[in-house]
């Protein structure tokens, strides 16, 4: 291996002693009493209050008591202990790890946007204070439905997966409406877990449906389990397998025939931005995941916005408030949507996560939305094209913004995905998502984005390739992977026995 | 020009080459024609310059000059600066779920601290790693009462904030619950009602404390007689607050939510925001969301990890405990930042500034012809007062003379129209505060 990502931070565990007494504390174990991370206005009133004894908490809460730089060291160390999009490459399958431009950040701390109080536009006359904000969400609504083909949205789901309960609660509505006895919602065995789970938490049975040796839907099995009391069927696309469904028309006609709903898990929507619009091929409605198509940053696991877009079929259920244009060319919140299933959230979105799609969107412009699905399939299908030698394709085909492998080969010499995935993280990348979808074995999913430069997919390649043939030469020596981060590999058995979630506490 | 695409159109020709195909277009062959869009009607790209130039210009169409004293659940705390730099970092804010704990202890290791704070502040034993907000919190654990009790029926005191009531009647009114809102007594819960409706069919009985009209309450004695008919107490909790009230651990709640925005979150015109949960230990396998847990690498270091998955969706798909699947990871970083800055005193330190300021406020208004403040029961920094006139009117000609002067409590609570809602935060000075009375004396 004469190149390689490299580890993880130099130097970081140059000294181990100074690594476990410093570095490995939490901040509660710095904590000493007297010191303070900020200081507070003193009182400039003349009252001094007392809450009543019977009302007033006995014991104090033990925050830790830090000095600021104390705090901005271990948060500024403990960030370092993280692969993120700025500092390693992140394939991870069907998470859409793409770069997250900074100048969106910077329109999220817009004073006038971010200290805006969300009641405001809900006094008397108060949406006068509020114009830009409203102005904002009203033309992302209209972006949103001129790039999905839809006919209204909503930004109010807080998460992808909030927006597919706000969609299934959608499809619940309508067929109340029409007085449709509806049990079950349909779902293809590849789906994300939240498909199964959004269905069931809005009341619904789920019918999983298997795919055909081509990944596609399988069509006679579809068939056979479409009745009357089917209230819709829910499908990624492309799918998680990273494959663009063939037969959506015919798909879609069959529900449609039994008068369901066809609901589009935008989750993989970067992969067909301007190639195809999910309202034009037979969708009733869609959730956006803003982190992935349109870059809103991860965080660690969310916040995320999960817009929900409908046709009009479905579109006097949205949730309330809807943003409005007024005829003098102002905006508004309206309330005034009797069919409305009501609040989902308690205002309207993510604001703030909002804010840096619609940046993202304004900035690329039609063209470069284009450009942007075009290389994140271009680079997906580059990867996969020069691994397929090396590793089993589960579907060899052209593929869209990610592909499926299966390491069932290399864990036929006893090095499975998880140990793959290991032996990558020592090489500087973050493994591609492993195990996921389910109904490949020893699935290992790639996803590189547009974002990626072909020297790095090249490099990453390589050390690919290099982990096949470990797997030949020594298998054993995964087990020990990773070796150069702060910790080897944790003892998730024991982390769930002996349960230990806070410092104050042991289960 | 795209500066996040790298490939060069060189590099574009190697790539089709390997991958055997001409051009781009025929990557996208699975797109039947008839399956391609109708139209992609969508403006031309801008340069980064010019599209800061245009939010920031849609920016100044909204209002901030006002003085604020609105609440309602969102406050207007102080952030010091440092919590703002540290989740600006890149490792924290463009890393995802810590899927791969060896490569992601700085997003583990922040959520178990969060988690620790979280627990201290309201005595509780376990806490999840966040949830979406203080609404969506309320629901699941409502949810969790249910699926812990295996009953269908939910009493909630209507203190709890009505935009918090709004989204739990959203999400059950297609499922079979049985739902009771119980009035507000001098602006405390009524015990009365909800005895009268406490029964061995309850799930949980719901109560937030300060309420939505600003009141403190001590809710020990409800939590006794819920918990003899064998249901669960859910409370709702302003965290400020919590420097200085009892806590709903000592209270004997059963599972605490909140919203977590008060601890170092921009309000963002409604967010992203912080749902909080905790719970007692015996209950911690029915939380929903995630949870960080503590353990040992393979040479007997300290590990953090995702735990106890098996309720998650990704795991236990239609069987899981939610369907959440995203939490809001890094807000919870951020408030366990700006927890560790206030530390054990500031805490103490900002609810008293809050209190004072409020109590100054009242006795302020107090004086005022014809203002009446509800002095039934106590008060955080939130509090209730009675105008000669319908409250929506003055907040109109308030805002003419430069304050958000409160929120209207008849947009929720028929009845009050006349009330309005008043929140002062450690940020409002004292001649702020003096100001705003002149003002609502010259508008009376």
């Amino acid at each position: 291996m004469s190149q390689s990502f490299g580890g993880w931070v130099a130097g970081y565990l140059g000294n181990p002693k100074f690594n476990v007494r410093i570095l490995m504390k939490l901040i509660f174990e710095k904590s000493v009493k007297g010191r303070r991370g900020f200081g507070l206005p003193v009182s400039d009133v003349p009252v001094k209050a007392k809450i009543p004894s019977k009302y007033a908490r006995a014991n104090d809460a033990e925050l830790p008591e830090v000095s600021e730089l104390d705090a901005v060291r271990h948060y500024t160390r403990l960030s370092q202990k993280n692969f993120s999009i700025d500092t390693h490459f992140y394939p991870l399958g069907s998470c859409t790890m793409k770069y997250n431009p900074k100048f969106t950040e910077d329109l999220a701390r817009i004073g006038s946007f971010m200290n805006l109080h969300p009641l405001l536009p809900q006094l008397a006359g108060g949406e006068k204070l509020t114009q830009g904000a409203l102005e904002v969400m009203h033309h992302l609504e209209q972006l949103m439905c001129s790039m999905t083909g839809f006919d209204a949205f909503t930004l109010q789901p807080l998460a992808g997966a909030h927006g597919e309960l706000t969609g299934i609660m959608l499809m619940a509505a309508y067929h109340k409406s029409k007085g449709n006895k509806k049990r079950y919602i349909i779902i293809p065995d590849s789906a994300h877990g939240t498909n199964p789970a959004s269905a069931a938490i809005a009341g619904y049975e789920t019918i999983p449906v298997a795919s055909d040796k081509n990944g596609n839907m399988d069509l006679v099995k579809l068939k056979e389990v479409i009745t009357d009391e089917v209230a819709g069927l829910m499908m990624t696309v492309p799918s998680t397998l990273g494959l663009f469904e063939n037969n959506i028309d015919e798909i879609a006609k069959m529900i449609h025939a039994v008068d369901g709903i066809m609901y589009y898990d935008g989750a993989n929507l970067n992969a067909v931005l301007g190639r195809c619009r999910p309202g034009d091929i037979g969708f009733d409605v869609m959730h956006i995941n803003t982190h992935k198509t349109f870059t809103t940053p991860h965080g660690g696991g969310g916040p995320g916005a999960g817009p929900v877009g409908v046709n009009k079929k479905l579109e006097k259920f949205l949730p309330v408030s809807r943003v409005v244009k007024n005829s003098d060319g102002t905006f508004a919140l309206s309330y005034d949507f009797p069919d409305s299933i009501g609040y989902i959230a308690p205002f309207y979105g993510n604001f703030a996560l909002l804010l840096r799609a619609y940046g993202y969107i304004l900035m690329l412009g039609k063209q470069g939305l284009i450009d942007t699905t075009n290389h994140a399939v271009l680079n997906a299908n580059y990867i996969k094209e020069r691994l397929k030698k090396y590793f089993k394709l589960a579907y060899d085909r052209i593929c869209m913004h990610e592909s499926v492998f299966s390491a069932s080969q290399q864990a036929d010499r006893g090095v499975h995905a998880i140990d793959i995935a290991k032996y990558l993280i020592d090489q500087g990348i973050h493994p591609p998502t492993v195990y996921f979808p389910l109904i490949v074995p020893e699935a290992i999913m790639i996803e590189p984005t547009e974002s990626e430069s072909k020297p790095v997919m090249d490099l990453f390649i390589d050390i690919m390739i290099e982990a096949d043939r470990l797997t030949r030469e020594s298998p054993e020596s995964f087990k020990e992977f990773p070796k150069t981060m702060p910790i080897t590999r944790p003892d998730e058995v024991k982390a769930a026995r002996d349960v230990k979630t806070s410092y104050f506490l042991r289960v | 020009m795209n500066p996040y695409i790298a490939n060069t159109p060189e590099e574009t020709k190697e790539m089709l080459n390997v991958i055997g195909v001409n051009s781009i277009d025929d990557l996208f062959v699975d797109i039947k024609p008839g399956l391609r869009p109708k139209s992609f009607d969508l403006p031309q790209g801008l340069s980064e310059y010019e599209v800061v130039r245009r939010v920031t210009d849609m920016g100044l169409k909204n209002n901030i000059q006002l003085v604020p004293f609105v609440g309602g659940g969102y406050y207007d705390h102080y952030i010091p600066s440092a919590v703002d730099a540290l989740i600006s970092r890149g490792e924290f804010y463009t890393a995802y779920t810590p899927y791969q704990p060896e490569c992601a202890q700085g997003t583990l290791q922040s959520l178990f601290e969060f988690q620790s704070s979280i627990c201290t502040l309201t005595e509780m034993d376990v806490a999840n790693a966040s949830l979406y907000d203080g609404g969506t919190a309320l629901y699941e654990a409502m949810m969790m009462a249910i699926r812990i009790t295996d009953r269908s029926k939910i009493i909630i005191d209507g203190g709890v904030s009505p935009i918090y009531r709004k989204i739990l009647k959203t999400y059950t009114s297609h499922l079979h619950y049985e739902f009771i809102e119980t009035p507000v007594v001098h602006g405390q819960a009524s015990r009365e009602e909800i005895l009268k409706h406490l029964d061995e069919k309850t799930a949980a009985v719901i109560i937030q404390n300060p309420n939505f009209l600003g009141v403190i309450d001590d809710h020990a004695d409800i939590i006794e007689k819920v918990h003899k008919v064998g249901a669960l107490a859910l409370s709702s909790v302003y965290p400020v607050s919590l420097g200085l009230l009892k806590t709903p651990g000592a209270m004997g709640a059963d599972i605490v939510t909140g919203e977590g925005q008060s601890l170092g979150l921009p309000l963002n015109f409604g967010g992203p925001y912080l749902g909080f949960m905790a719970t007692r230990k015996k209950y911690i396998r029915k939380m929903p969301g995630r949870i960080v847990g503590e353990t040992l690498d393979t040479q007997g270091r300290r590990a953090f990890v995702n735990t106890l998955q098996a309720r998650e969706q990704h795991i236990r798909r239609e069987k899981a405990t939610s369907n959440i699947c995203t939490n809001v990871s890094l807000c919870a970083v951020q408030s366990a930042i700006y927890m560790s800055m206030l530390g054990k005193e500031g805490l103490k330190e900002l609810a008293q500034l809050n209190l004072d300021k409020a109590e100054f406020m009242r006795q302020a208004l107090e004086k005022i012809k014809g203002v009446q403040v509800k002095r039934s029961s106590p008060t955080f920094n939130e509090f209730a007062v009675v105008l000669p006139k319908d409250a929506s009117l003055v907040i109109g000609e308030m805002i003419k003379k430069g304050f958000a002067a409160g929120f209207p409590l008849g947009r929720y609570y028929p009845g009050m129209e006349k009330y309005l809602l008043v929140a002062v935060t450690e940020k409002r000075t004292r001649q702020e505060i003096l100001d705003y009375v002149k003002a609502l004396e010259e508008v009376l």
